[in-house]
């Protein structure tokens, strides 16, 4: 394990929303970390947080949503506390983010290589006659076939394999040292999803970029990360090593998500569903581990704070009270 | 009269060719060359048996979706002859065949639920529709009915009253479900039906099918790009790569042993929880266009990773390698 300072640290990270419907408690008590150079997975059902828990770290959650505490440790800096000329300095330049859906992140009236030049000419000190060239470049680092020809392509003309191609061009105009993708192949054939994950891996492994993966895909997952970090409606409730994540679930509901999962081998009569639904995160009496009631494992004190924290080896870890 | 012996469905050498608009089109027509012409589905063979179920596999535009039109009859073949439980139906304009008694008969489950409900009828509205327009049902004999479907489905009868947007996902995937198997009808085509839905509902979803089939007696078309749901809920399973099946077999064979390198590669592009990314074939480049295709070399050379001069000369056609397996390829894999 990587003992130096990590890259990002993210420390008891609260999240919540106002809304009509009362306040919607989002993300409880977050604490993980991803190292220099590291691909971290956060894997997990829609609607567990991963990518609020990101928004909040780069600070653009939107104006319902408030940070209740914690701490996001990015390169020395604390990015909870940080003022907004801070944060628009590393959003972009040092930590970059592609979206799941290409064609709605992108601008659609705007030709692609412009919005290439658009990063570069706020974040970099590229002089303006080099603009294109350096744009042309981007295009051809994420291997877009005839990039003089595409960089005047709206994303319209595109298919949705090469506008994801565009968001990671854009993504890594910068060379940041954090990109953080979520479900960035969500919509794509799996053959292009293989090849734009190739890329983002190669091109991670080129610039020694720490990678986070934000995907309910556990295939997805289990092939490109070095950690997973599993969440469940708001809580880190295990993180591991790939491998061991696999081999040696702990927490009830890795267990259930990893059965869940066709592959290669399982029959229908194997395949498992995770009975009931994430709890409503509006409740006032959410029990401490938000997983007790959907879990054949659960006891009355798993309803009781503090939710258990077990450290299962190293840099294994679960938070529940009776691990498998 | 209906023959019993024949397939349920059986598709032979149907062709659907789009024209396109050409640039330029202020030149006279007649002046203007031949006008270019899209081959969405270009000579496909297709049967499905009783209570069969069968996966159509392949990349987006690939044409599964033209050919589930063509099945369905909401789009005409260009050629070629669809025949179901015997009867020609590929010659029946797709605007008369609402009002043809087959139509009951073919029904289809759209990708996704959210999309495909009509969001100010409430779910006992949608499941309502075919029975009323297709099964002319009324009255109480209408709700009896609606709620003996609903209760196949495993949907709790104080649901029916509410609108898509006060259904989760899966609730909303079970009223898609409902609305089509609630003529009974002896096809079913699944257009990627678990595509929107979290792994935690999907699994529910794909026992539900299963489960449906048997009690039913339907056969399913099962269209999707989840090679690992087609090889749960699929006996035979068919590959298709620009307008043409590639492959097509018992589903064990075909995802044990594929025989066409399309198919090794969309099989070994599925990520596996064992990690396994370095077995990975890679496919170079984008498809060929659709457009005016050489009908005289493979369709797939240019991105085959064991493409040779012959693939340019001859187009490979469906060829048995085994009892019910056949593949479109000069250089098969062996088994």
């Amino acid at each position: 394990m990587d003992t130096r300072v990590p890259l990002l640290s993210v420390e008891s990270l609260g999240v919540e929303f106002r809304t009509r419907g009362g306040i919607v408690h989002a993300l409880e008590d977050i604490s993980f970390s991803v190292g220099k150079g590291e691909t971290v997975g956060i894997v997990g059902e829609s609607g567990s947080g991963q990518s609020v828990l990101f928004y909040a770290v780069l600070g653009i959650l939107d104006a319902a949503g408030r940070i209740t505490g914690g701490r996001a440790v990015f390169g020395g800096l604390d990015l909870v506390r940080a003022s907004a000329p801070e944060l628009e300095e590393i959003r972009g330049r040092e930590a970059a983010m592609i979206f799941q859906n290409p064609r709605v992140a992108l601008n659609p009236i705007r030709k692609v290589g412009h919005q290439i030049e658009d990063v570069l000419a706020r974040h970099t000190s590229t002089p303006s006659a080099d603009l294109r060239r350096r744009a042309i470049e981007a295009l051809a680092s994420v291997r877009i076939p005839d990039p003089e020809r595409r960089y005047h392509a709206y994303p319209f003309e595109l298919s949705g394999g090469l506008c994801q191609r565009i968001m990671i061009a854009i993504a890594l105009a910068c060379t940041p040292s954090l990109l953080v993708a979520d479900e960035p192949t969500t919509g794509l054939d799996v053959t292009t999803q293989a090849a734009v994950m190739d890329l983002i891996g190669e091109l991670a492994r080129q610039r020694n970029m720490a990678t986070v993966l934000i995907t309910h895909d556990l295939g997805l997952a289990a092939e490109h990360c070095d950690r997973i970090v599993v969440m469940h409606a708001g809580h880190v409730v295990e993180t591991a090593p790939t491998a061991e994540l696999f081999a040696h679930p702990r927490h009830p509901y890795t267990a259930r998500l990893i059965a869940t999962t066709p592959h290669a081998g399982s029959d229908l009569r194997s395949l498992a569903a995770i009975p009931g639904y994430l709890p409503d995160l509006r409740r006032s009496d959410l029990p401490a581990c938000r997983f007790s009631e959907r879990c054949e494992r659960a006891e009355p004190a798993c309803g009781e704070r503090p939710l258990a924290r077990l450290d299962a080896g190293g840099v294994h870890s679960v938070a529940c009270r009776s691990p498998l | 009269m209906i023959d019993d012996t024949q397939p349920l469905l059986q598709v032979e050498q149907v062709r659907k060719l789009f024209p396109l608009k050409t640039a330029g089109s202020l030149v006279p027509l007649r002046a203007a060359r031949r006008t270019a012409l899209l081959h969405a589905v270009d000579g496909v063979d297709l049967s499905i048996g009783r209570g069969e179920s069968v996966g159509l596999v392949g990349e987006s535009g690939c044409g599964k979706s033209t050919l589930v039109r063509l099945i369905t009859r909401t789009l005409d073949p260009t050629e070629g002859s669809i025949r179901f439980r015997g009867e020609d139906i590929g010659g029946i304009p797709a605007s008369r065949f609402a009002r043809v008694p087959q139509r009951k008969l073919i029904q289809m489950v759209f990708q996704d639920p959210t999309d495909s409900l009509n969001p100010r009828y409430t779910a006992r509205d949608t499941i309502a529709e075919p029975l009323r327009l297709l099964g002319n049902l009324s009255g109480t004999a209408l709700s009896d009915r609606i709620e003996a479907i609903a209760a196949l489905v495993q949907m709790p009868r104080e649901l029916l009253g509410r609108f898509p947007h006060q259904l989760s996902g899966g609730q909303k995937a079970r009223v898609g479900i409902a609305r089509a198997v609630a003529l009974e009808p002896s096809l079913l085509i699944l257009d990627e039906p678990t595509a929107a839905l979290d792994v935690s509902v999907q699994a529910v979803i794909l026992h539900l099918l299963a489960d449906l089939r048997e009690k039913l007696g339907m056969s399913y078309l099962f269209v999707s790009h989840d090679l690992n749901i087609v090889r749960l809920l699929c006996d035979r399973v068919m590959v298709m790569y620009l307008g043409r099946i590639v492959e097509s077999g018992p589903a064990r064979q075909v995802f044990e042993a594929p025989r066409h390198p399309y198919t090794r590669a969309l099989l070994s592009a599925i990520p596996g929880l064992g990690g396994e990314a370095s077995r990975r074939i890679r496919l170079e480049g984008d498809p060929t266009s659709p457009v005016d295709p050489d009908p005289g070399r493979c369709r797939f050379h240019g991105r085959c990773p064991k493409g040779q001069d012959a693939c340019t000369r001859s187009s490979p056609s469906l060829v048995q390698m085994a009892p019910g397996h056949a593949v479109a390829c000069h250089f098969p894999e062996s088994a």
